[in-house]
């Protein structure tokens, strides 16, 4: 079993009259089978009202679900008594990096998770000196949140969540707020933790371009795993993905345009100089 | 830039009091203006003010900015000093009609002066040589107590540094929903007083909305991180007693002796 498993994972999302009678229900997740590895780098692609948000609360325990199961590292988040070990396990960076930055000074904020696990002083300034120079805000550790950049406030968010020591961090679209250079820089930090401290990253998105580096790409629609492999699978699947709303990226298209215009060039073009190489052969 | 307005009145410096224990600056100020009360005569005021004096220069603060607090009860103290001199029986000076002047009067007036002008002295010492952060620490951990008898301190003490953290965010904000709604030919300067209150319908409401999702996705994040309110919480910066602070506390409880026996003496 992976680090992260959901078997027939569903989640209703239940509107309520005045009376709190059950008016309305909304499949917002419909039975989900995931297995992720402990190192892996998956992402998981669809348009708005997929699921894809929906699906991530339920690997912080945020949301429990309606029906089916999904265990982090063995626990079932089911368990009450367990919860704050799933969510010491998962950690979790959202969209809005104003809305969830608590600390007034940015070594405080990264300080904000360990202080809630109740560990001891010390270690709580080793975490957060060992926090800050993964994300690379060391430089910034007395400055006030605010007077950050949006990538900046999305690396501090990044290394509250390092500063719990996690085995699996859960992005939900981290860089939809930020600019392109935000974007990227964010993006840096998360593969560089994947690949040096061997973190899980479950990194939710709608931007094609992001998914290129991950292991594994999966696309919700509706609430269904609708396709799942590596990103050259997926991406060769223009069609499919279009059915999707989903926008493949620019080379891809370009790549795929050609093709079906009768020039030789594999499937699943992903960047620029792949392109150029095929092209040049 | 309405951001980089700073919140509360802090003067940044490194002066010995900046660096006193919060807990030590909110007992000095309590002892301070229990002192202010205990003293009645020119005596007891001089030492009072040599005290407050000798503070002053040790926090290095710039008197204008101390006495820039004083604007604020300037009308009260005016009020106070009217009441007190025309309002007091006793020995007339002066009658103008039913007005009289009394030597009491008088001398209540400046007393009251001398007091209120202290004590709001002292207290913007306070606030101009501590963070709003260490602040409420401080009230945090004097407070703690105040547990025993259920009054929540640390989800108290929690609300107000969140609020203070999300006051440049909202103040920016407000700043961002006014010139959308300008845009869109909302008038916010003209107008009666009542008018204006009208129109801040536009402004107040979008405002509250955003205001109450962003406590929503905050509440989400600190679940995240694991808070479950302040049982079994460690602190990152614990407030430690420093030889300065036990320095600093003989200095006042020997004032506060000193404030005492004046009193009893009847000086």
């Amino acid at each position: 079993m992976g680090i992260i498993k959901a078997a027939k994972l569903t989640f209703d999302y239940l509107r309520y009259d005045e009376d709190g009678n059950v008016e309305d229900t909304q499949r917002a997740v419909d039975s989900v089978d995931l297995d992720i590895q402990p190192g892996e780098f998956v992402a998981v692609l669809g348009h708005n009202g997929s699921g894809k948000s929906t699906f991530a609360k339920h690997i912080n325990a945020l949301l429990l679900p309606t029906e089916g199961t999904i265990w982090i590292d063995g626990i079932d988040t089911s368990k009450e008594p367990e919860l704050w070990k799933v969510r010491q396990k998962a950690g979790m960076v959202f969209q809005n990096p104003d809305n969830q930055i608590i600390g007034t000074v940015v070594e405080e904020d990264v300080g904000f998770g360990p202080e809630n696990m109740g560990i001891s002083t010390g270690d709580i300034w080793k975490r957060v000196d060992e926090s800050l120079a993964k994300t690379g805000m060391t430089a910034y550790r007395h400055h006030s949140p605010n007077k950050l950049s949006g990538g900046q406030k999305q690396r501090v968010a990044i290394a509250g969540v390092m500063a719990m020591r996690p085995q699996c961090i859960v992005l939900d679209e981290p860089t939809a707020m930020l600019d392109p250079n935000g974007r990227k820089e964010v993006l840096e930090a998360v593969h560089q933790l994947n690949r040096q401290e061997n973190v899980t990253v479950v990194l939710i998105t709608h931007y094609m371009e992001e998914v290129i580096d991950a292991d594994r790409v999966v696309v919700m629609d509706d609430g269904h795993v609708v396709m799942e492999g590596t990103p050259k699978e997926i991406f060769s699947q223009v069609e499919t993905l279009k059915k999707y709303r989903l926008d493949v990226p620019q080379v891809t298209l370009l790549a795929h345009e050609l093709k079906q215009s009768g020039v030789d060039i594999p499937d699943g073009i992903l960047t620029t100089e792949e392109l150029v190489n095929a092209l040049c052969q | 830039m309405i951001r980089d307005i700073t919140i509360g009145q802090y003067y940044p410096a490194k002066s010995p009091i900046h660096k006193l224990d919060p807990r030590t600056k909110l007992a000095g100020t309590l002892i301070f203006i229990i002192s202010v009360f205990l003293f009645h005569t020119v005596v007891g005021y001089a030492v009072a003010t040599v005290f407050l004096a000798g503070m002053i220069l040790i926090s290095t603060v710039p008197v204008k900015f101390i006495f820039k607090g004083l604007k604020a009860i300037f009308m009260i103290l005016l009020i106070t000093m009217v009441f007190n001199i025309f309002l007091t029986p006793g020995e007339a000076i002066v009658t103008f009609g039913i007005f009289k002047i009394t030597k009491e009067g008088v001398s209540m007036a400046v007393r009251m002066a001398i007091r209120l002008i202290y004590l709001v002295i002292g207290s913007s010492l306070m606030t101009l040589t501590t963070t709003p952060n260490q602040l409420t620490d401080g009230l945090e951990k004097s407070l703690r107590p105040l547990n025993k008898i259920h009054v929540p301190v640390h989800e108290i003490a929690m609300m107000m540094s969140i609020a203070l953290r999300f006051i440049p965010i909202l103040l920016e904000e407000t700043d961002k929903i006014m010139k959308a709604q300008i845009a869109r030919g909302a008038d916010f300067e003209n107008g009666n007083l009542i008018q204006k209150v009208k129109n801040m319908v536009p402004l107040l409401v979008p405002l509250f909305i955003s205001a109450f999702r962003r406590a929503n996705d905050l509440a989400m994040a600190m679940e995240a991180r694991c808070y479950h309110g302040g049982d079994d919480r460690t602190q990152m910066k614990p407030l430690k007693y420093k030889k300065r602070d036990h320095i600093a506390y003989l200095i006042l409880f020997a004032y506060l002796a000193v404030a005492i026996g004046f009193r009893m003496a009847g000086l």
